[in-house]
């Protein structure tokens, strides 16, 4: 649809976001993300019926582990869209970077000697 | 089997606060399959740790890996490569993988990651619950196979007691009271009339009231 | 008689008994429960002593008994199984009786999750009916409970334990009645009653396996000061039936107190009148215990009768 979105956005593609382990939105956030959304498919139209409410029940559990270690939950974050949504996702995309801009930059970027 | 849960990050972090590097040591036992202290789980502590620490200023490295069970030496043995230069051990494992672990490495500080809670089984995925009262002296055969030492609250043997109320026990609507499930089974078999014979009190020295226990296979040690 | 218990003789005699219940203190004088034993001294025939009812500390019951003894009302020492290994319990049955203690009710306990101390460990080290049984077993057979020989001076408790036919499965209920008698229970009092029609089934049961005539049974009433009070109890308490209309009739009366008097009176002289198998009542007005003279009264319960 050549839609307009940040171009900060680097898209990650899987064959269903229920593939996607707790253990890949923790590298992302350690490898230094500033944020990271995962998007799944609307519940009901999952084409392996259950993996997008699997991977929102694991985006939960990491964004509470992210809570609890003093990261905060509010860089990750779980979104339903169907993959003719172009505007939505556009919306989305817009919607985290202003969210992640407003957090500023991930606390495991600040160079040392800063305090996070 | 055993099922254990995993602490609080935070309770985690403080027992290795003045710690540069540590090993978290997995188990593929029972902790595997309770989804506490398996290779994915250690992992998960490791980041979270790692993240943790970064975040405070003060990194931690971590190094993982998982044994095929904490509660045997031989496969403790094999870790010892892991052990060299670390501060710490965390262990994922139950009560007695960290006492292995301890045992072994006893210049190392080894700490445990988990709560052991109870043994039991799976009641659907995600769902464990306590099924074994570990009383040494196993009375399943009375009472239709449903344990009352444990799942009774109050380990009653000519039960149930004045609490229980539409099938539960007085302490939650969400715990069965065992002997109304225990009734009920023995009806089902048509032997309601063993649940008249007196049961004499129980032999708790055969339990954990009787000192730490064990068990010998005299047979199969070969010294 | 086989104990020097006055409550059963007042049974053997074949007249209603009557029991009450004090409450013990959540503190160390046994002032207060002194003051409740005279007031009900002449109205009852001995007094249950609750031994930290729902799991909260409070004055142990066989001080309570000592106390209210001194005040001339016959003690009903409870025993749960919720705090006392064997040994304890044992050490507490020698020590009572030597008190002069001669009654005592056995019962489970309430878990101690319900207390003011649900982080402590519980016992049960023996269950209710093994209490019953061994308790008689001292007595009958001169034995501790692990079968060794009390040499002179056993206690000769006249053995108690509750029934209660509100709690499931109903059914089993009677059959774990029957056990008690069996185990060697000698009286029964039953968890209060608000349910009349479910306790009617309850006793037709009995009567029919003939258990009256092998135990005697007290029919625990409870008078109700509010609505409130009521809707509670049948809310929370494990165990208990509180009909609807029991607490609409609370909640339309100009005076709760006085009704709840009023229908206490009215189970009671129900089930003196109807319900065969019943062999006197027990009355537990918990922090109430000014209005069980009246009750008494005006059930044509009173005066007591005299034993030696």
């Amino acid at each position: 649809m050549r839609l307009q979105y940040a171009s900060t956005v680097r898209i990650v593609e899987m064959p269903c976001t229920g593939t996607i382990d707790h253990r890949v939105l923790l590298q992302t956030f350690e490898n230094g993300a500033d944020g990271v959304f995962v998007a799944g498919c609307m519940e009901g139209d999952c084409h392996f019926l259950k993996g997008n409410i699997r991977a929102k029940k694991r985006v939960n559990q990491v964004k509470n582990i992210l809570e609890e270690i003093g990261f905060g939950a509010d860089r990750l974050d779980f979104f339903n869209l169907s993959a003719a949504q172009g505007q939505r996702f556009a919306e989305i995309v817009t919607e985290m970077t202003e969210r992640i801009r407003e957090l500023g930059p991930s606390p495991l970027n600040k160079k040392e000697g800063e305090t996070a | 089997m055993i099922i254990a849960q995993q602490k609080p990050i935070q309770d985690i972090a403080s027992m290795i606060d003045d710690c540069n590097k540590v090993l978290l040591v997995g188990c593929a036992g029972c902790v595997t399959v309770c989804l506490a202290g398996g290779e994915k789980e250690t992992d998960i502590l490791a980041a979270s740790l790692r993240i943790k620490r970064k975040l405070e200023n003060k990194p931690l490295e971590t190094v993982t890996c998982v044994a095929t069970r904490q509660c045997d030496p031989e496969y403790v043995e094999t870790l010892d490569s892991y052990v060299k230069d670390v501060d710490a051990v965390i262990s994922l494992a139950c009560g007695v993988g960290v006492q292995y672990l301890a045992e072994r490495f006893t210049d190392k500080w080894v700490v445990p990651a988990l709560n052991t809670k109870f043994i039991g089984g799976s009641v659907t995925h995600g769902e464990w619950e306590e099924r074994c009262g570990l009383c040494g002296d196993c009375v399943l055969h009375r009472t239709g196979g449903i344990c009352p030492i444990i799942r009774c609250s109050k380990s009653i043997l000519n039960g149930p007691c004045g609490g229980s109320q539409y099938g539960k026990c007085e302490i939650s609507k969400d715990v069965e009271c065992a002997w109304h499930l225990i009734y009920e089974r023995m009806k089902a078999l048509g032997k309601l009339d063993k649940l008249m014979e007196y049961q004499p009190p129980k032999d708790w020295s055969k339990s954990r009231d009787g000192g730490p226990r064990k068990a010998i296979r005299e047979d199969v040690m070969i010294g | 008689m086989k104990t020097e218990s006055k409550l059963e003789k007042i049974l053997a005699s074949g007249e209603f008994a009557v029991t009450a219940e004090i409450g013990p203190p959540k503190h160390a004088s046994g002032d207060g429960m002194k003051h409740h034993a005279e007031m009900l001294k002449d109205h009852v025939d001995a007094a249950n002593i609750t031994d930290c009812q729902t799991a909260i500390v409070r004055i142990s019951s066989i001080a309570g008994g000592v106390h209210i003894k001194e005040k001339g009302i016959e003690p009903i020492v409870q025993m749960t199984c919720r705090d006392r290994n064997r040994i304890a319990m044992q050490a507490d049955l020698l020590g009572a009786y030597s008190l002069g203690m001669r009654n005592l009710l056995c019962l489970s306990g309430d878990h101690q999750k319900f207390g003011n101390h649900p982080t402590s460990k519980n016992v049960y080290d023996v269950d209710s009916m093994q209490l019953i049984h061994l308790v008689r077993r001292m007595r009958d057979e001169k034995k501790f409970f692990s079968g060794e020989e009390i040499k002179e001076n056993e206690p000769r408790f006249f053995v108690g334990a509750v029934a209660n036919p509100f709690a499931d499965p109903f059914e089993f209920r009677v059959d774990r009645l029957e056990k008690k008698v069996e185990a060697g229970a000698e009286f029964i009092q039953t968890q209060c009653i608000f349910d009349m029609e479910r306790f009617e089934r309850f006793m037709e049961m009995v009567r029919q396996r003939g258990i009256h005539e092998r135990v005697y049974i007290l029919a625990g009433i409870t008078p109700m000061k509010s609505w409130r009070a009521a809707k509670y109890i049948g809310n929370n308490v494990s165990g208990m039936i509180v009909p609807d209309e029991m607490v609409e009739r609370l909640k339309n009366a100009e005076d709760p107190k006085r009704e709840g008097i009023e229908i206490a009176i009215e189970q009671i002289k129900y089930i003196k009148e109807n319900v065969k198998g019943i062999a006197g009542f027990h009355v537990m007005a918990i922090a109430w215990e000014e209005v069980v003279p009246e009750i008494v009264e005006r059930c044509g319960l009173y005066p007591r009768p005299k034993v030696d």
